[in-house]
Formats: C-alpha cells, sequence, structure tokens
C-alpha cells in the first residue's frame, strides 16, 4: 500500500463498497418497513460492515495526508486534510438515521436527521427570527462590548502595572466562575428584550478576554523590548510595531473562548425571561410542547452560529498572524 | 517586598469594587426608596440608609448578602431546605461524578488521539465543533428527554458537567501527551521501550502540569453543567433552583446569595484540584 496509485484503488474500492452496501441497506429497509416484518440479524451486521470500512478509508485518507511529499499541491493537501472529519460527519449522520429507522426510536426521544432537516426546511422564517433575536441583537453587541472593554481594562493594566498585579488574579479568579448565575439579575435589572442577554454575553466574556489580553500584552521577550528600545522607538511605535503584534495570538485565543461563551449567555439568559421569540425561548417553548424536530432544528442553528463565528476569526487569525508558529504548519 | 506581592494591589481593588457596589446599590435603589418613602421627605443620610436596607432592592448592599449567606449556612440546620449548605451539596454530587466521568473520557480520548492519526484526523475538528455548540442550551433538554427515559437525579446533571468538563481536559491532555521533546522519545526507542511503556513512564509523567491545568477549567465547567442542568427541572433543589426560584419570587438577595456560594463552592473544587496536584507533582519529583 506505499505507491499512490494502489492506495488510490483501495480507496476508490472502499467507496463502491460502502455506496453499494447504503444502497442495499436503504432498499431492505424500506422493504421490511412496508411487509411490516422483523428486523433479520444480517440487517444489523451490514451497518457495522459499513462503519468498518469507512473507518479504513479515514485510515487510508490520513496515511495518504501524513506522506505527501512537499511538491503535492495545495488542492490536495487542503483536500486531503479535511476528509476523515467529514466522512466521520457523514458516517455518523448516516448511521444516526439507520439505528432510529431500525429500532423506531419515537421522534421524542431522538429525532432522525431526516426530520431534523425537514423541520428546519418548514421553519425557516421562525428560525430566521430566532437568529436575529438572539445572535444579532444580543450576542454580538454583548460580545463586542464585552471582548472590548476587557481589552480595554487589560491595556490600562499593562499600562499601570500596580493596577495589573491586583486585576489579574481577581480576573483568572473571576473567569472560571459560574457567571451564568448573573443571568436572572441582568433579565431583572434590563427588562426581557435582548438588553439583558447583550450585557449577559458581555459580562461573561469581559474577564476571559482581560486575561488573554493581559497575558499577551506581557508577551513580548526582554530582548524584543531591549531592541526598540536601542532604536529609541517613541511609546506608540513600541505599541504598536511590539507590544500589539506579540498579543496578537492571545487575543484571538481569547476572543475564540469568548465566541462560544457569549452565545452561551444570551441562551441561557433566556431561559429566564424573553419575549416570545429567541433560541433559548424556541427551545425551553417547544420541549413543552414536545416539538423536538424544532428544539433540534433550532440546536444546529446555534451550532451553525457558534461554528461559524469560530470560523470567522480563525480565518481573521491566519490572515492577522500568518507569521506566528502555530499558524506555520510544516 | 509587600509592594511586589500580588496582595496589597488585589485587596485595594477588591477593596475599590465593594466600595463602587456600595454607591451603585444607591443609585440604582433610589426609585424603590422613594416610593417606599412616600410624602416624607428623607435626608441624604437616611437615603442612603434605607437604599441598602430594602426587602427587596434591585441591587442589594453587600452587607445584606452577607448576612443572607450567614444565616442561610450557618443559622439553619445543613438538613433544611432553606440552608444553602444543602442546595450546594445538590450541586456538587453532580458536579464532581460529571467531572470522574469527563475526567477518564478526556484522557482516554487523549491517548487514542496522540496514538492513532486516523482518530487524530478524524475526531479532532468534530470535538471542536462540539464545543461551538451551546451546550448550556440544550441542557435543559438533555434532562427532560433523559428524564423522559427513566434517569432522574443525578446522571442527567452529570452528563451535561461531564460534556462541558471534557473538552479542556483533552485539549490540555493531548498538548501535554505530545509535550515530551524527540530527543527523550528518540531515548524510549533506543532502549526499545513499547508503546505502552513509553506512555506510561515518558508521556503520562510529562503531560501532568497541563493535565491539571487543564482540571482546574474543566472541574469549573463541571460546575456550570450542574447549575444550569438544575434549571429545567423546577425548583427541586441546587444552586441552579436557588437562583430560579430567586429570579420568579423576585428575591434578589436570595440570587446574589446563591451565587456567591456557587463562587465560594468553585473556588474550593478549584483549591481540591491544586491541592491534589501538589500531592502528585511531589511524588513524580516535579
Amino acid at each position: 500500500m506505499n505507491k499512490p496509485r494502489q492506495r488510490m484503488l483501495v480507496g476508490a474500492i472502499l467507496v463502491v463498497e460502502i455506496a453499494l452496501l447504503a444502497g442495499f441497506q436503504v432498499v431492505t429497509l424500506q422493504a421490511t418497513a412496508t411487509a411490516n416484518r422483523d428486523l433479520q440479524w444480517w440487517q444489523y451486521l451490514i451497518l457495522l460492515v459499513i462503519c468498518h470500512a469507512t473507518w479504513q478509508l479515514i485510515k487510508l485518507a490520513s496515511y495518504t495526508y501524513d506522506q505527501l511529499d512537499y511538491n503535492a499541491k495545495n488542492a490536495v493537501r487542503v483536500s486531503l486534510a479535511i476528509v476523515p472529519a467529514v466522512l466521520l460527519t457523514i458516517s455518523g449522520l448516516y448511521a444516526w438515521e439507520i439505528i432510529i429507522q431500525m429500532l423506531k426510536v419515537p421522534i421524542v426521544l431522538l429525532p432522525a436527521p431526516s426530520d431534523i432537516s425537514i423541520a428546519i426546511a418548514d421553519n425557516l422564517s421562525i428560525l430566521w427570527a430566532d437568529f436575529v433575536q438572539t445572535v444579532v441583537k444580543a450576542v454580538l453587541p454583548g460580545y463586542v462590548l464585552g471582548c472590548g472593554s476587557g481589552m480595554l481594562v487589560a491595556t490600562l493594566a499593562w499600562r499601570f502595572p500596580i493596577a495589573g498585579r491586583g486585576l489579574l488574579p481577581l480576573g483568572s479568579f473571576m473567569s472560571v466562575m459560574p457567571l451564568v448565575g448573573i443571568a436572572p439579575i441582568m433579565v431583572m435589572w434590563f427588562g426581557f428584550d435582548w438588553q439583558s442577554k447583550a450585557a449577559v454575553a458581555a459580562l461573561m466574556t469581559f474577564f476571559p478576554m482581560l486575561v488573554n489580553s493581559l497575558a499577551g500584552l506581557n508577551a513580548a521577550k526582554a530582548l524584543e523590548r531591549d531592541l526598540m528600545h536601542t532604536y529609541a522607538a517613541s511609546p506608540q511605535l513600541y505599541f504598536r510595531k511590539l507590544i500589539l503584534p506579540a498579543a496578537m495570538p492571545f487575543l484571538f485565543n481569547g476572543l475564540k473562548v469568548c465566541s462560544t461563551l457569549a452565545l452561551i449567555g444570551a441562551i441561557v439568559a433566556e431561559f429566564f425571561g424573553t419575549p416570545i421569540v429567541g433560541m433559548g425561548f424556541r427551545i425551553s417553548s417547544e420541549v413543552g410542547r414536545m416539538g423536538l424536530d424544532l428544539v433540534w432544528a433550532t440546536i444546529v442553528t446555534s451550532a451553525l452560529a457558534g461554528t461559524g463565528m469560530y470560523g470567522m476569526l480563525v480565518v481573521l487569525e491566519k490572515v492577522a498572524t500568518f507569521w506566528d508558529v502555530s499558524q506555520r504548519t510544516s | 517586598m509587600l509592594s511586589t506581592s500580588k496582595w496589597l494591589p488585589l485587596t485595594v481593588v477588591i477593596a475599590a469594587l465593594i466600595l463602587i457596589w456600595y454607591a451603585a446599590a444607591v443609585s440604582l435603589n433610589s426609585d424603590a426608596v422613594k416610593r417606599a418613602a412616600g410624602d416624607n421627605e428623607p435626608s441624604t443620610w437616611q437615603f442612603v440608609q434605607l437604599a441598602w436596607e430594602l426587602d427587596r432592592p434591585v441591587l442589594p448592599a453587600p452587607h445584606q448578602v452577607g448576612i443572607e449567606i450567614w444565616d442561610t449556612t450557618v443559622g439553619k440546620k445543613i438538613t433544611s431546605k432553606r440552608s444553602l449548605l444543602y442546595h450546594a451539596w445538590r450541586t456538587l454530587t453532580p458536579t464532581a461524578l460529571g467531572f470522574v466521568l469527563g475526567l477518564i473520557f478526556g484522557i482516554v480520548l487523549a491517548v487514542g488521539i496522540v496514538h492513532n492519526r486516523a482518530i487524530d484526523k478524524s475526531i479532532m475538528p468534530g470535538i471542536i465543533v462540539s464545543q461551538t455548540i451551546p451546550i448550556l442550551a440544550i441542557a435543559p433538554m438533555i434532562v427532560v428527554v433523559l428524564g423522559a427515559i427513566g434517569f432522574t437525579g443525578l446522571l442527567p446533571k452529570a452528563i451535561i458537567s461531564a460534556y462541558l468538563s471534557f473538552f479542556p481536559i483533552t485539549v490540555g491532555m493531548v498538548k501535554g501527551l505530545r509535550s515530551p521533546d524527540p530527543m527523550q522519545l528518540d531515548l524510549m526507542r533506543s532502549y526499545n521501550a513499547t508503546k505502552k511503556e513509553c506512555l506510561f513512564k515518558l508521556r503520562i509523567p510529562a503531560s501532568l502540569p497541563y493535565l491539571f491545568a487543564s482540571m482546574k477549567i474543566g472541574v469549573a465547567a463541571a460546575l456550570v453543567g450542574a447549575i444550569v442542568g438544575e434549571l429545567p427541572t423546577g425548583a427541586q433543589g441546587g444552586l441552579g433552583a436557588r437562583l430560579l426560584s430567586g429570579s420568579y419570587y423576585g428575591q434578589t438577595i436570595q440570587i446574589w446569595s446563591a451565587l456567591f456560594v456557587a463562587a465560594a463552592a468553585g473556588a474550593l473544587l478549584i483549591m481540591l484540584v491544586a491541592l491534589v496536584q501538589r500531592r502528585v507533582c511531589a511524588n513524580a519529583g516535579r
């Protein structure tokens, strides 16, 4: 299995095998369902075989990726890098769907991916309104406010180190506290609408951002600081050319952590009181009505929102800190 | 040496925060005080005193919260349902169970990721995506669904705690297991060490500092999970239930005291991890 051509052949055989087996399984499952017969043992076995074949394919892809030589095309490298994760996702969704069909799991317990996608397609306007209410109106302002003020206070604490020495232990203590608990208080203060959710998001992101920014601002090494000194750099230049770039990786780390925190804060705050729109409201009210497919549709939206924010930050980080060690993969 | 230690600045910052809090309590409660005072005009000092003594203030003064915490911890029997210690215990047990589950799962996953390239390439992105899903948002649903199929009590909350705590542990542990430098790995190879020996004699000892650093984050996350897991089951017990019932009945003092006890519980858990860390690292010769 060391020659690329052999590997491609094995991969192609595996793909065909998986496709055939999956098609066969779907057809037989339909037949069993229409004839109202019991499931045969070999129908379970097929799922196992498919899983095994997919796993072999994942292994093949990841080892091929490892053995790419330096003159491999960039497109090949990137696509091989994402193949294992994509394969796992697809096979996971397939297994989820098939197992639910086989065992006839009630929708209240766990809807199948097909049910969820139907719910998404049917309720696009509701999901969009929830998205606007929770993400656009609450999460984004809260995130910007929390992270912005975290960075600002960190800059002050860096400029006046005596304040930093007091703030750092407090900040790292607060950033591991269960701050979601502040949600009911914020709902009381700022009312049911998005303002209270933005406040929770801001509070939850402030301390992690403060700690990360402070660590970043102190990341420039003594030798580099000395160099700036020998250049007789003005304070502004010193900050802009050395301190800020050195802090960038830490800032992005904080921003990435905070992107999920802000979303969590806003959604949890909606459990404590909300107008009749928003992701947290949708989840809690639809659970009560046993509309689990819509609940899962909302979860998919929130996951997409969270992954989207995270992904944008990753791209931004790649652009802004292309020189950093962690971005330069060999 | 006091000026170089962190304690003096820390005390100053905390004192400043408490002062700001007292001032904020006056300004935020002013409307309620005016309503309570009615026609008779209180003097400024009386006004301030009233603002700090309201029954249901918008923002309770620090001493009100302190008194409430004292009353509901020391002042009540520990078995009483009004005791915050009882509620803290109701929250801490699922936290501990969930944290242990998350710890085991996280470490096993990290060992798998370090040893198998296919697991690394296929699962690692999924783990990162799994954390961008606001799990706390679906925590209530997990509790309700597991309750519907007969799992009630500890387990649903513990599962949420485990889900939240395994991620930092996996990430930290993968970093830690990969932290031995190539020279040390080469040395193991020249000793003809098996993968297992390499794991237990080199990788795991090298990963301990990373493990404990991420355990501290994980245990805090587990506490958050347990608190949020209590919200949908109604006010049955636990710190999350105290928060919920406090917000239903407008008992701000109760909310704040539950919040502070939750913070204290978090600090306690982190201190416990630090204690274990000191013991283990002393044994490992670090």
